[in-house]
């Protein structure tokens, strides 16, 4: 009961009330935690609100034409009109788009074969070849199972095509690289690369914070190292860390899951080390710019939240607004989410992953490079 | 170009400032090499400040000069590798050994086998049978022997020691400067900063440093000799009362008690005589023309400093 004694009295009012005083100095001298108790909700606010989109729209897609005529224009023009395909390419040729859909440039391939239309005035009921890329089962499903009616009904409004009971063609659905649209299959190999932004970040994130906290900084920079030996001296260890974990997710995504690696591991592990390296840059680079442990850290959660909202790891990328989608690049995340899918679900090769790669790769030097230009030499 | 030679520091109208206060006020240093300097002065009074400045650790906003003929401002990574800084705070891995902190060091500067050099210094420094000890689990006493082994490590020409013994009970303070005599001896030469009077009689030189800046310097005797203060001392009863009225009379500069006595110290012989004459009469006091000591000197000088700057 001596936990309760003095409880309501003058005594307990005042020291109340001198700690809430204190407290709320404290905040407001803290710049960094104001500013995360005014950004979070606002980041979470604008990013969920704007950006984020279940029913993705706007999806890209390729078109091989095998017949050039009225009514495959009007497919066009129909598939266009319901606002979740954007034609971003019009192909000859079936070899490209193999090549489209594994590099990710598209997300869908429909394929208008030849004789299409002297077939369907036939009542032959001919097929509509549509090829999605179904690792992120939730972009394509919704687009796909409103594929058939939408372009049924404008074909109609087009009178292309006589009225009749049912559909004068056939919609062949193609799911590539998760038919099944399990959506393990996609959430695992996004999680490689969200557990290694999380871990990897707060490992270096402390790491310059910590030796100026502790005041083993000062004897540092009196010695002869320079700051270049000091950052690769913090990462370097870490890369190591990151692969064993790197590893420990894919060998149990692998184990309980059942996800497949189609493409090689090799170069999995390369551009993961990459991916790695990439992040503990970052890391590091907040450490040179934070203040102290707790401002490194903040800094930490506010790059997190873009990443897991923004990426392509919860929600659709293609769904996102375009403002979004730039802001989705600039973030390593998004290109490794992209060449760990590719390479485990399409067995990718680097020949389609070059984009992705040279974007980490900039991404890491440039953090490197403010890294290095921030880090103070002396105690000025 | 002889004098480069000879000093080890030599810098001139060396000034800090930080937002808009000055830290440092044109402070000139010249130290001889092989010579133990000290630094005297009260906290907040520029030391570390000045310190650092000499490493390279912060750049002098004015004044110029130059460590083991180094310029400090263009050359201070040649510096680094000849100086070894101890800093005021323990600022070696408090998580690692006292052996992976020396060897550490050891690689840092590129030493031939930093696993032995390692091995020796702890055996120097008496740590035997406690290298696989972390360091921060050590005694005060032995985290100062063991900063110290790690600054002397890499075989420095220089020490800037920044108030080494501050918190270190008497025994190993002794030790500590029986240490740093035998560097000199040895020919390194060492700038200790300290605020601990005894230490400066260890010194050959010594400066005393307030409010940023340098008050005076010399040896110990120079220094005394200097500041041209008479001292009395004086004992009997009731002497916390005969304090009060002494350091409000004009000619008395200051009053300070010394264990079971009192010194009494101005600046202007005739005028302090006068003062203190109705009081030599008095029964039971007993009044010695005395030597002014270190710290009488220290604080008079710290009063007149106040004096011209507010």
């Amino acid at each position: 009961m001596s936990v309760f004694r003095g409880f309501g009295g003058a005594g307990f009012r005042a020291r109340t009330r001198a700690m809430v005083i204190k407290e709320f100095i404290q905040l407001r001298r803290d710049r960094l935690s104001f500013a995360m108790i005014v950004m979070i909700p606002l980041m979470q606010l604008v990013l969920f609100g704007y950006a984020i989109n279940t029913t993705p729209r706007d999806l890209p897609t390729a078109v091989l034409l095998q017949e050039r005529n009225d009514l495959s224009r009007s497919i066009l023009r129909a598939l266009e009109n319901t606002g979740y395909f954007r034609i971003t390419h019009q192909l000859d040729d079936a070899a490209a788009f193999d090549r489209l859909l594994a590099s990710g440039d598209v997300l869908f391939a429909i394929e208008i074969p030849a004789g299409f239309e002297r077939a369907v005035r036939r009542g032959e009921r001919p097929a509509l070849l549509v090829a999605a890329d179904a690792t992120d089962p939730v972009a394509a499903g919704s687009a796909l199972s409103s594929l058939g009616q939408i372009v049924l009904t404008a074909l109609q409004h087009d009178r292309a095509i006589p009225d009749a009971a049912a559909p004068p063609f056939e919609i062949r659905n193609h799911a590539r690289y998760n038919p099944a649209a399990k959506s393990s299959l996609n959430i695992v190999p996004g999680l490689v690369g969200t557990i290694l932004t999380m871990t990897m970040l707060i490992f270096t994130a402390l790491s310059v914070t910590r030796e100026l906290e502790r005041g083993t900084m000062e004897s540092l920079l009196s010695m002869p190292i320079t700051p270049i030996e000091i950052m690769l001296g913090k990462i370097v260890p870490y890369i190591l860390v990151g692969f064993i974990q790197a590893s420990l997710i894919v060998g149990l995504g692998i184990l309980l899951f059942g996800v497949p690696v189609f493409g090689s591991l090799t170069l999995l592990a390369v551009l993961s080390t990459l991916f790695i390296a990439t992040n503990l840059s970052i890391g590091y680079t907040f450490s040179t710019v934070a203040q102290n442990q707790l401002q490194a850290m903040q800094m930490s959660i506010m790059y997190f939240l873009p990443n897991i909202l923004l990426s392509g790891f919860m929600f659709p990328f293609a769904g996102m607004p375009v403002w979004a989608q730039w802001i989705g690049e600039t973030l390593p995340l998004t290109h490794y989410l992209r060449i760990v899918r590719a390479i485990m679900l399409k067995g990718a090769t680097i020949g389609e992953l070059q984009y992705d790669t040279a974007m980490m790769f900039g991404l890491m030097l440039i953090a490197m490079t403010i890294a290095v230009a921030r880090f103070r030499r002396t105690l000025d | 170009m002889n004098t480069a030679a000879d000093n080890a520091i030599e810098v001139r109208g060396l000034t800090k400032r930080f937002g808009g206060r000055t830290v440092v006020r044109g402070i000139s240093l010249n130290v001889r090499r092989g010579r133990i300097f000290g630094f005297l002065g009260p906290n907040g009074s520029g030391k570390t400040t000045t310190i650092r400045m000499l490493c390279g650790l912060l750049t002098p906003d004015e004044g110029e000069g130059t460590c083991l003929g180094f310029d400090i401002r263009t050359e201070a990574d040649s510096i680094k590798r000849r100086v070894g800084y101890m800093t005021q705070r323990f600022s070696l891995y408090q998580d690692l050994s006292v052996r992976e902190n020396l060897e550490f060091v050891a690689r840092l500067y590129e030493m031939r086998d930093p696993v032995a050099a390692a091995r020796e210094m702890i055996h120097r420094l008496g740590l035997d049978g406690r290298e696989e000890q972390l360091a921060g689990e050590l005694s005060g006493g032995w985290k100062q022997r063991l900063a110290l082994g790690a600054c002397t490590l890499p075989g420095p020409q220089l020490l800037l020691l920044d108030e080494p013994t501050a918190g270190v009970d008497p025994k190993a303070r002794r030790e500590f400067w029986n240490e740093i005599h035998a560097l000199a001896a040895e020919g390194i030469t060492a700038l200790v900063s300290t605020h601990y009077m005894d230490e400066a009689e260890r010194c050959h030189e010594i400066a005393y440093i307030a409010y940023g800046e340098l008050l005076t310097r010399g040896t110990v005797e120079e220094v005394i000799d200097h500041a041209g203060l008479i001292t009395y001392t004086v004992s009997g009863p009731h002497l916390n009362e005969l304090q009060a009225e002494l350091a409000k009379l004009p000619g008395v500069d200051m009053v300070a008690p010394f264990g079971a006595s009192l010194h009494v110290s101005g600046r202007d012989e005739r005028a302090l005589e006068a003062a203190i004459a109705p009081y030599r009469s008095r029964t039971g006091l007993s009044w010695v023309r005395s030597e002014p000591s270190l710290e009488d000197v220290f604080i008079d000088l710290m009063s007149t400093a106040r004096d011209n700057f507010q």
